[in-house]
């Protein structure tokens, strides 16, 4: 094998050995498969790989992976990872949670975060329940979901996180499919790439809560039309799409944000004199 | 100095309140006041007081002017100048005057408020609006300015001096009309009452710096190594975030504006995880929000410091003005027990050392440092002797190579384990909020759980602080104990009452958080009655002080929640009392 041939990095070499706790047939399982092989196709050495999330089902993924991680508090993934990554630009930052982390709770920094255009990208496994809770209404929830906390529904549309993202500012939307896990994982690696906020919403079952998630695999389908640029056309069409289209919807070129860089370094010492009478 | 002939003699110490209406520049001129009399040699500090207003709206600054060194508030006002009296009366409980004091009234022909004549000043009317008739440019405040700099002595040419450095970025007309106003003021105060000159200066000493605690905590936040500042406004700790943000590119950091508390607080974690010192400063609201998170440090052990420059609660409170009243907060409001470093500066001078131990502490110790400012010690600025530049050793414990046997969280016994930084091949581990084993791994075992408790706790009952966990000043039976803003106005009460430091003992604690009971009984040994003095409603700080630090029984608590400031003659009182039993 010549060194041109043979990859430094295979998809099982960013997986840990820690057994995950989600329930058998999670959609979770599919898509920490479609980031190993996203990142095995980029081939970033594990150790410049954070991956950071919040609480909740999903958000388990970091120690699941061999890259450094930070599972955080609920709902704050987002400012951890941008901290991480202005001071660290050197770092590929991956976060990762679900629809109650990251469209309920961390609502206010999910807006922000697409604003801000850090360059990183966001997974949001979406499985439209509170899973770890056993079984409440998420901000994608249908409004008339029966269950213990809400019965009858709870009467409120569903959050519409790519519109949101759109109209937030974010660099890059994509919709995957837990089912499709190759599939995903290209849209991963794609995300990874493009420079700025890149956001992919992952329609991810969960079976336990949500068993009728199950025929997701009949109802998603690749979007019919090429990715777009342009933000009026994507907002039509992430505005009245049927919410099972999968594939890169919407993608900018907006800068990437860093905070300003001085290169006349100077000393601490120096600020003294400015309190000197 | 209350004589019959208030000018018979040079004062030591002399207080002025310059009060006016929105837009007439009170601020400014107090500002001026105090940087000329800096000019000249003399110590001095400022303070605020202005209405709800956002702009505009009645304000007034307090300056006083000393040949030694101002550490509190003064118990009484010299001097009372009105550029006008509208609203004034707001400010009336904020400026005790009586019959040595002299109320110079701006503005002719007004009637000057009861609230302030009933001490029995005296008063002297100035027809401001006339004598400026022919200074082009000319405005009050200018001319207050050079009426007071003249009755109190300070020289015309530190003035001069003062407008030249402050004014420059406006102008030449800018500094000569506010001259020539000045020079006006001063020819005015020759036909005023006579009043008492500050006693000169001595020369010679140490350099004197103009700052205020804002200020002093962000600088020793950059000579601890703060590299990394997310940031959420909110008065009173926005100055340290406006100081530190041109600053911190200039030593290779950068601040970030969050959209929230929650979000600073989780930027400064996630930054400092990547291997970078990093703080945020709020005050009460905000550390409320970042209580949670900053439980998230304190399990996964990653550095992080939190300024919180305290203002009136609880919710909004009183935003402008100070108190103490997050002590409980600070030390006792996180969930689950979550051992953490808290810290108070016992001055404005004493901002920089405490914020830059506060970073050493948590670097070192790899926790959570909240450091417990107040708006009295932030937003007051004050000529100080310059602080002495300290360095401490500070490193954070980094794991630079590792083998296969590395563990994150490694019961080393000291409880501090290395850390591997992203990047670090090998080191790789998930920081977690979940208890976790010493590998990192989530982990739900009592074996575990007690471990890592241990670990944590261990790290920081056990960690050397020096002796720079009190300033201990005096020897003798009485001891007040206390702590922050309040230091101030306890040293001056025990000065009054013994100069030389042998029946007052006066400890300040600046390690608030964990406790030290046996270090507070070794400094209160040989000690019969204690006082301890703070600024809130439900003294908190004695409680403190009794429930974890084995406070004597028979201490006494002197405590008074905010606005007003705790004045030293009430606490002089209270000594007097007890040193005389």
């Amino acid at each position: 094998m010549t060194a041109e041939s043979a990859p430094a990095f295979a998809a099982k070499d960013f997986k840990s050995d820690i057994k995950p706790v989600w329930c058998p047939g999670c959609g979770d399982y599919s898509v920490l498969s479609s980031v190993t092989k996203a990142l095995a196709e980029l081939q970033t050495p594990p150790e410049d790989v954070a991956v950071v999330s919040g609480i909740g089902c999903s958000s388990r993924i970091p120690a699941y992976t061999n890259c450094y991680g930070f599972h955080g508090v609920h709902g704050r993934a987002l400012p951890l990872a941008i901290g991480l990554k202005v001071s660290r630009p050197d770092l590929t930052v991956i976060v990762t949670g679900g629809d109650g982390d990251g469209y309920s709770i961390g609502g206010n920094h999910f807006l922000h975060a697409c604003r801000r255009n850090v360059d990183m990208t966001y997974i949001v496994m979406d499985n439209q329940v509170y899973g770890m809770t056993k079984g409440q209404p998420s901000p994608t929830t249908e409004p008339d979901w029966e269950s213990g906390l809400v019965p009858g529904g709870t009467r409120i549309r569903p959050f519409m996180p790519l519109v949101v993202a759109l109209a937030s500012g974010a660099n890059f939307i994509a919709r995957g499919f837990s089912g499709d896990p190759n599939g995903t994982a290209q849209l991963i690696a794609e995300a990874i790439r493009h420079p700025g906020f890149s956001f992919v919403e992952v329609l991810s079952p969960c079976v336990t809560f949500r068993p009728e998630q199950r025929n997701w695999k009949h109802e998603t389908h690749p979007a019919p039309v090429e990715a777009t640029n342009d933000r009026g056309r994507a907002a039509r069409r992430l505005a009245t799409d049927d919410g099972f289209n999968t594939g890169v919807l919407f993608y900018d070129n907006r800068a990437p944000y860093m905070p300003p860089v001085d290169a006349n370094l100077t000393d601490v010492q120096q600020f003294d004199r400015e309190f000197a009478v | 100095m209350n004589t019959s002939d208030p000018a018979a003699q040079a004062a030591e110490t002399i207080t002025v309140a310059l009060v006016g209406s929105g837009g007439s520049g009170v601020m400014t001129a107090g500002d001026f006041l105090l940087r000329a009399a800096s000019k000249a040699g003399w110590y001095g500090m400022m303070t605020r007081s202005s209405g709800p207003q956002i702009r505009g709206g009645e304000a007034a600054a307090y300056v006083t002017l000393s040949s030694r060194p101002v550490d509190a508030p003064s118990d009484r006002f010299d001097m009372l100048y009105a550029i006008d009296w509208k609203n004034a009366e707001r400010f009336s409980a904020e400026i005790p005057l009586d019959t040595a004091s002299l109320i110079v009234s701006g503005e002719a022909g007004a009637t000057v408020p009861d609230a302030f004549t009933k001490g029995g000043a005296r008063i002297a009317e100035l027809d401001v609006k006339a004598l400026l008739k022919d200074v082009s440019g000319g405005r009050p405040n200018m001319l207050a300015l050079g009426v007071v700099c003249t009755l109190m002595g300070i020289q015309p040419d530190a003035v001069e001096d003062v407008l030249e450095s402050r004014l420059g970025k406006k102008g030449a007309m800018a500094i000569e009309s506010s001259t020539a106003a000045a020079e006006l003021g001063a020819k005015c105060a020759r036909d005023l009452p006579s009043f008492p000159k500050l006693s000169t200066p001595a020369q010679n000493g140490p350099e004197h710096w103009v700052i205020t605690g804002n200020q002093a905590a962000g600088l020793g936040a950059l000579r601890g190594g703060i590299r990394f500042v997310a940031a959420y406004p909110i008065t009173p700790a926005t100055e340290i975030l406006e100081w530190m943000s041109p600053r911190l590119p200039k030593v290779g950091g950068n601040l970030v504006q969050a959209e929230d508390e929650l979000a600073s607080i989780n930027m400064a974690i996630g930054a400092s995880y990547g291997g970078t010192p990093s703080l945020t400063a709020t005050s009460g609201p905000g550390l409320a929000l970042m209580t949670e998170s900053i439980g998230l440090a304190i399990a996964s052990e990653t550095p992080v410091v939190v300024v919180d420059v305290m203002r009136g609660g609880p919710s909004t409170g009183i935003p402008t003005k100070s108190e103490q009243g997050d002590l409980n907060l600070a030390v006792f409001g996180l969930h689950g027990d979550a051992p953490h470093v808290v810290v108070a500066p016992t001055s404005i001078s004493d901002c920089v050392f405490t914020t830059q131990w506060a970073v050493h502490l948590a670097e070192s110790m790899q926790t959570a440092a909240i450091v417990l400012s107040d708006q009295a010690l932030g937003q007051t600025i004050s000529v100080i002797d310059k602080p002495a530049d300290i360095a401490f050793a500070t490193r954070r414990l980094v794991a630079d190579t590792v083998d296969e046997s590395y563990n994150r969280y490694a019961l080393t016994g000291t409880g501090v384990s290395p850390m591997s930084l992203p990047g670090t091949p090998g080191g790789q581990y998930t920081a977690d909020g979940l208890e976790h084993n010493p590998r990192g791994t989530p982990s739900s075992t009592a074996e575990d759980h007690a471990a890592q408790m241990e670990k944590r706790l261990q790290k920081i009952v056990e960690f050397d602080y020096g002796s720079h966990w009190a300033d201990i000043d005096g020897d003798g039976d009485v001891a007040v104990v206390t702590w922050g803003s309040m230091t101030g106005p306890v040293r001056e009460a025990a000065r009054r009452v013994d100069p030389d430091g042998s029946k007052v003992r006066v400890v300040s604690l600046r390690l608030l958080a964990p406790a030290k009971p046996e270090w507070l009984a070794e400094a209160l040994d040989g000690v019969e009655r204690t006082l301890v003095v703070e600024q809130t409603h439900s003294a908190q700080f004695y409680h403190y002080l009794y429930s974890h630090f084995g406070l004597d029984t028979n201490a006494e608590p002197f405590h008074r929640p905010g606005p007003l400031p705790l004045r030293p003659a009430e606490l002089e009182a209270k000594i007097r009392e007890w040193t005389r039993q």
